[in-house]
């Protein structure tokens, strides 16, 4: 039997009417949704990875910007402290749990997949839907463009 | 990232998400979903546990070069654990978490006030 999944928006709901906010979050809705079909086979393409964690241990009061970093070396570690993601149940710990750096090494190493982009970019979780659209997310594409990433994976805490 | 997948997705760069919030990605619409269905902060995989993070990146490479339509949603077949009380557990609101989030919104709703007032964010 399958397990129905978590209904998140339903709990973070409650969660914030609890907290007695008294405007319910909306979450963004659209009536379609684009697809491109990749130009290219997977095993040529430069794939762009893309997260919400951040470069530095953030405060939650800290400006969110996007951030960006190279891909070689791996990056040590990065940070969601100040993210919502289920800190009694799990732990970042591992860096490929969230941030598959290694995995893609690996599938490029097998020829599964072209090459990993020079960078990685960090998108910050913006309360505010026309930010992430005007500000965010043509920043993440110029980016991804300069770079010549073909793909892109996006791996959201 | 629903909204970034959408954006790069627009502007000819097909995406792909890994992710455990199977509910908000499918409520905003997104190219492509790789969901696992673990808590939220591991949507490669178990911790430490290589092989089933390679397979589920590698779900998402087969998901870029099978899906022909939008909102292809392809879900991983793994369990978090035997105790799946996790799932009740996140976010959870007992009786005695109540005064304790009530006294959390209102310090989040002064905090904001005053940055708000220092003009340090927009009030929107």
């Amino acid at each position: 039997m399958i397990t129905p999944p978590v209904p998140y928006m339903d709990r973070t709901r409650r969660y914030y009417e609890a907290q007695g906010f008294e405007k319910a979050y909306v979450w963004a809705r659209f009536d379609g949704t684009p697809f491109t079909v990749p130009a290219k086979p997977v095993a040529e393409s430069t794939v762009a990875l893309i997260t919400t964690a951040a470069l530095y241990d953030r405060e939650a009061s800290d400006p969110r910007m996007v951030a960006s970093a190279e891909t070689d070396p791996t990056p040590e570690r990065l940070y969601g402290n100040d993210l919502s993601w289920d800190k009694r149940a799990t732990h970042l710990d591992d860096l490929n749990s969230y941030f598959p750096i290694d995995r893609l090494r690996e599938l490029v190493g097998a020829g599964r997949l072209g090459s990993l982009a020079r960078r990685f970019h960090c998108v910050p979780t913006e309360y505010s839907q026309r930010r992430t659209m005007t500000r965010d997310a043509p920043e993440i594409l110029e980016r991804c463009r300069e770079d010549g990433a073909d793909i892109a994976l996006l791996v959201p805490l | 990232m629903s909204l970034v997948a959408r954006h790069l997705e627009e502007a000819g760069i097909p995406t792909v998400i890994l992710g455990s919030a199977l509910d908000i990605v499918q409520h905003c619409g997104v190219p492509r979903f790789v969901f696992t269905d673990f808590p939220l902060g591991n949507p490669c995989g178990r911790p430490y546990d290589a092989e089933m993070q390679r397979a589920v990146v590698s779900t998402g490479l087969e998901l870029l070069e099978d899906a022909t339509v939008p909102g292809s949603v392809v879900r991983t077949p793994y369990l978090w654990s035997a105790d799946e009380g996790w799932r009740d557990r996140y976010m959870e609101i007992r009786d005695e978490d109540i005064a304790r989030l009530a006294a959390m919104g209102e310090a989040r709703r002064a905090h904001r006030q005053q940055l708000r007032e220092q003009g340090r964010v927009r009030s929107e």
